[in-house]
């Protein structure tokens, strides 16, 4: 298991190599002089050269490259050009916050996707059953910058009983002002991962559900919320495979609603960075982001062996152990 | 009760009655007047000196945390902005050499630390900015204040409140690039270690408020300075916090549900449900405009001055203001009509299709051959509008009259790319015009700059290498002009020029639009891209 989690982790480090050269290369494949938004209008020639000089970008790439992830190895992501704070001291509290708004939405998400996925799989070819296929539909259709502004419409302007934007300020309200700000734009979020999931879960519990076991199960007596039990057991899996994609994607960051929302997350920070060209900051977010993504990932992995013991037995056979 | 006022009960009873009564911002002093004001940027601009984030954030970090040599005069909206004095009291430049600047400063100005405003600090901060060899020299600083340092050659301590500036050149054009310098404090930059990231954190320079609390990409809370030293500009308000919010129709719901009382731009189709909700909208002209900027490149049509003058008439400004929500009006030159360097043109900018159809059939173009010529302009960007339905109707309008336009749309840092790049840039080629607003606040960066031959990028910013020695001359007089009454008078005369010449294509100027809460009282509407936030108050 421990071989198992290392070798994952071992995966890990071609594909971070990888990010990092392609989170560099964005930067100068997007159309502009990375420099330009660093010197104003007007500024005289020999001013600007001092600029670049001062920034480094007077380099050749590969040794600007190597530079950054020298740096990025000792845990240096530079400083943000615009607010010369350290991009990590902007990255981490970033994080924190879109973890806050992921972790919620992701358990929204579970609570909605996995009762209402499970439900539509036992009432199959039910009114209930097309219902809840309909619901996850729309969930997933809906573009979830327009539900979080009709949320913020209906919510802060009409009935103005939910703040629209920001998240308050923890050290001088209380736990309860903060979670209000939660609210809106958690419920944005949840949608897509809740009509994901909900399909995903009842696919799987609808398959199990015809599988000879839990007849087999039924006919001993077992009473029906430990066959029950038995069902989400097997079902576990996959859902939890969508599960891990959907809060790595949220973890991610969503751009529109936090933005929508003025929450200072990852999105939010990568929106403005982007628009105030302030290029260490979206490196260092999008690397950050892509790491988290792939670690998630790893994550799941492990889970996923944890509960299903076919995945071990089939590691075994193949030698995957070794 | 009604039903929109029962569910609104309802709801609030049954979902959060416990917390009902807080609001998003943070507590403070009960009976403080605080003005909540919703940026449309996306971070604090830097807070060191030289803001970063363009005019806005000079406008609401510059301004109210510093102080130049020079200021805006805010007060009246009835004509374009001033210089009026600021750290300097007064000046002189030597009639002689008229490269040598004398600033007499202002006694009795402390920084927001205590320390005291002198010659000794005018030349740490110019250090600052220009001597590599100093300890306090902050190459962020410099990128900021890029375009406010040309020319300068020297500086000296006369004695404590005297310093002499000299210059490379006779340029009277350093008046206005003064005002953009701004003064941080030495004694605050010693007391953080020499760490500008921590000055940042606690600044500390001359304005009118200083700041309480950054919370890095959300606020700034900033309070009144009440030692300010000039006693008119002291903030009637307590507080003023500043948020980044990006999203135009995030300000818009902000200040609809009452968390936010003033925000910046907000969009022309929301104007109406924000009357109707009793917010005030204000807007005035302001020094922008929404131009064409024309190649003369030796490949490009507008040589002709036909062309130049029939794509002027050709557009039906007051049917695009109106496509705008009224939040602009129509352009009759560089700067608006009513501006002092407007000056008398001949050539009068209007729509006149019939007149562009005969000045186009007279240059050779017609029906049967159309003048074919490509636009290059942003889908968004500080200053440009609502780029792609204006660009789309200026393109059905000149398509009316003979033209045949290409629209090429890139991203904004991209367009400033293409400009730095001149109009006979291999990645220009074939464009012949560019859609990029201009700030016309001083008129070294809105007309010299764009004017004058020696100006091709990288030195200034004649995109399309206009060429002309009389607008060249007319530039020279102006700059060097140095009383500014008169150097008024000669860029009244270099615009009229350029305006006969149809130089550019002029099309509309910016309303710049903002949105008030009924409470606030006091703002006047400044033909500025910067506001006077002192004079608020609250009714």
């Amino acid at each position: 298991m421990l071989l198992f989690v290392l070798k994952r982790l071992v995966y890990v480090l071609p594909i971070a190599l990888g990010v990092s050269l392609i989170c560099f290369a964005l930067i100068y494949l997007a159309p502009g002089d990375p420099a330009s938004a660093l010197i104003p209008d007007n500024t005289p020639p020999a001013v600007a050269a001092q600029i670049r000089q001062a920034y480094g970008l007077d380099k050749p790439l590969p040794v600007q490259y190597l530079r950054w992830l020298g740096r990025v190895l000792t845990g240096d992501f530079g400083l943000s050009l615009s607010t010369r704070r350290p991009v990590i001291s902007e990255v981490i509290p970033a994080m924190g916050n879109t973890f806050k708004l992921a972790g919620g939405a992701i358990l929204l998400a579970c609570i909605c996707g996995i009762a209402f996925g499970t439900r539509a799989a036992y009432r199959s070819g039910r009114a209930a059953d097309r219902l809840i296929g309909a619901a996850a539909i729309a969930g997933i259709s809906v573009p979830q910058y327009w539900l979080g502004m009709v949320l913020v419409v209906l919510f802060s302007v009409n009935l103005g009983i939910l703040p629209a934007t920001g998240m308050g300020d923890i050290k001088s309200e209380s736990l309860l002002a903060e979670l209000r700000h939660l609210i809106l734009p958690t419920i944005a979020l949840t949608v897509v991962p809740a009509g994901l999931i909900a399909r995903s879960v009842r696919s799987t519990v609808g398959e199990i559900l015809g599988q000879e076991f839990v007849q087999t199960l039924h006919a001993n007596g077992l009473p029906p919320s430990r066959v029950f039990l038995h069902i989400m057991k097997n079902a576990a899996p996959p859902a939890l495979a969508v599960i891990g994609l959907e809060f790595a994607r949220l973890l991610g960051g969503s751009i529109l609603v936090e933005t929508v929302f003025s929450w200072p997350g990852t999105g939010f920070l990568l929106n403005s960075a982007i628009f105030t060209r302030d290029l260490t900051v979206v490196q260092g977010t999008v690397l950050a982001l892509a790491m988290f993504f792939v670690l998630t990932n790893v994550l799941v992995d492990v889970l996923q062996m944890l509960l299903d013991p076919r995945f071990k037995r089939a590691r075994a056979a193949s030698g995957a152990w070794q | 009760m009604d039903r929109r006022a029962f569910l609104k009960t309802g709801a609030s009873a049954a979902l959060f009655p416990a917390v009902q009564h807080l609001g998003m911002t943070p507590g403070r002093a009960a009976g403080e007047k605080v003005l909540r004001l919703a940026m449309t940027l996306g971070d604090i601009p830097l807070t060191t000196g030289q803001p970063s984030q363009g005019a806005e954030g000079i406008r609401f970090i510059g301004l109210t945390l510093y102080d130049s040599m020079f200021g805006w005069d805010l007060s009246r909206s009835d004509q374009a902005a001033k210089l009026i004095p600021g750290l300097a009291e007064s000046y002189s430049v030597d009639p002689d050499t008229k490269t040598l600047w004398t600033f007499n400063l202002r006694r009795a100005v402390k920084f927001h630390d205590g320390s005291g405003f002198n010659a000794d600090a005018v030349l740490w901060n110019l250090d600052k900015l220009l001597n590599k060899g100093t300890p306090q020299f902050d190459p962020i600083q410099v990128a900021m204040a890029g375009s406010y340092l040309a020319g300068i050659k020297s500086y000296r301590k006369i004695d404590d409140y005297t310093v002499a500036i000299t210059t490379n050149e006779p340029d009277a054009m350093l008046y206005y690039r003064l005002a953009g310098i701004n003064f941080s404090s030495p004694e605050r930059w010693k007391e953080v270690g020499g760490d500008w990231g921590k000055f940042a954190e606690r600044p500390s320079g001359t304005g009118p408020w200083m700041l309480e609390k950054l919370v890095p990409r959300t606020r700034a809370e900033l309070v009144r300075n009440p030692n300010y030293w000039d006693r008119e500009r002291i903030p009637k308000l307590d507080r003023l916090i500043l948020f980044a919010m990006p999203d135009a129709n995030t300000r818009v719901a902000a200040l609809l549900s009452g968390e936010i009382d003033w925000v910046e731009a907000p969009p022309p189709d929301t104007v109406p449900r924000l009357k109707q909700q009793g917010m005030q909208v204000v807007s005035n002209v302001y020094p922008h405009v929404w131009p064409y900027w024309l190649s003369y490149t030796a490949d490009s049509p507008f040589h002709d001055i036909r062309l130049r003058k029939a794509a002027n008439l050709a557009i039906d400004r007051e049917g695009l203001c109106q496509l705008l929500g009224g939040l602009a009006i129509p352009a009759r030159g560089q700067v608006d009509a009513s501006h002092r360097w407007f000056g008398k043109p001949a050539f009068e900018i209007k729509y006149d299709p019939a007149a562009a159809r005969k000045l186009m059939t007279e240059a050779g173009y017609g029906p049967a051959r159309r003048c074919k010529v490509k636009f290059l302009t942003s889908n968004a960007g500080s200053g440009q509008m609502q780029p792609l339905p204006m660009n789309e109707f200026v393109q059905e309008n000149l398509g009316q009259v003979g033209f045949e336009v290409e629209i090429e749309v890139v991203d904004w840092e991209a367009l400033r790319a293409r400009r730095r790049a001149r109009a006979d840039g291999a990645e220009n080629k074939g464009v012949y015009g560019l859609n990029n607003s201009w700030s016309l606040m001083d008129p070294d960066f809105g007309l010299l700059s764009v004017i004058h031959s020696k100006n091709a990028p990288p030195v200034g910013n004649n995109w399309g290498l206009y060429n002309d020695p009389i607008a060249d001359a007319l530039c020279d007089k102006a700059r060097l002009e140095f009383d500014i009454d008169r150097q008024d008078q000669a860029l009244a005369a270099l615009h009229q020029y350029i305006v006969d010449q149809a130089m550019w294509i002029w099309v509309v100027h910016d309303l710049n639009p903002r949105a008030l809460a009924p409470k606030l009282k006091g703002f006047v509407p400044a033909q500025a891209w910067y506001v006077n936030l002192s004079a608020l108050d609250m009714a």
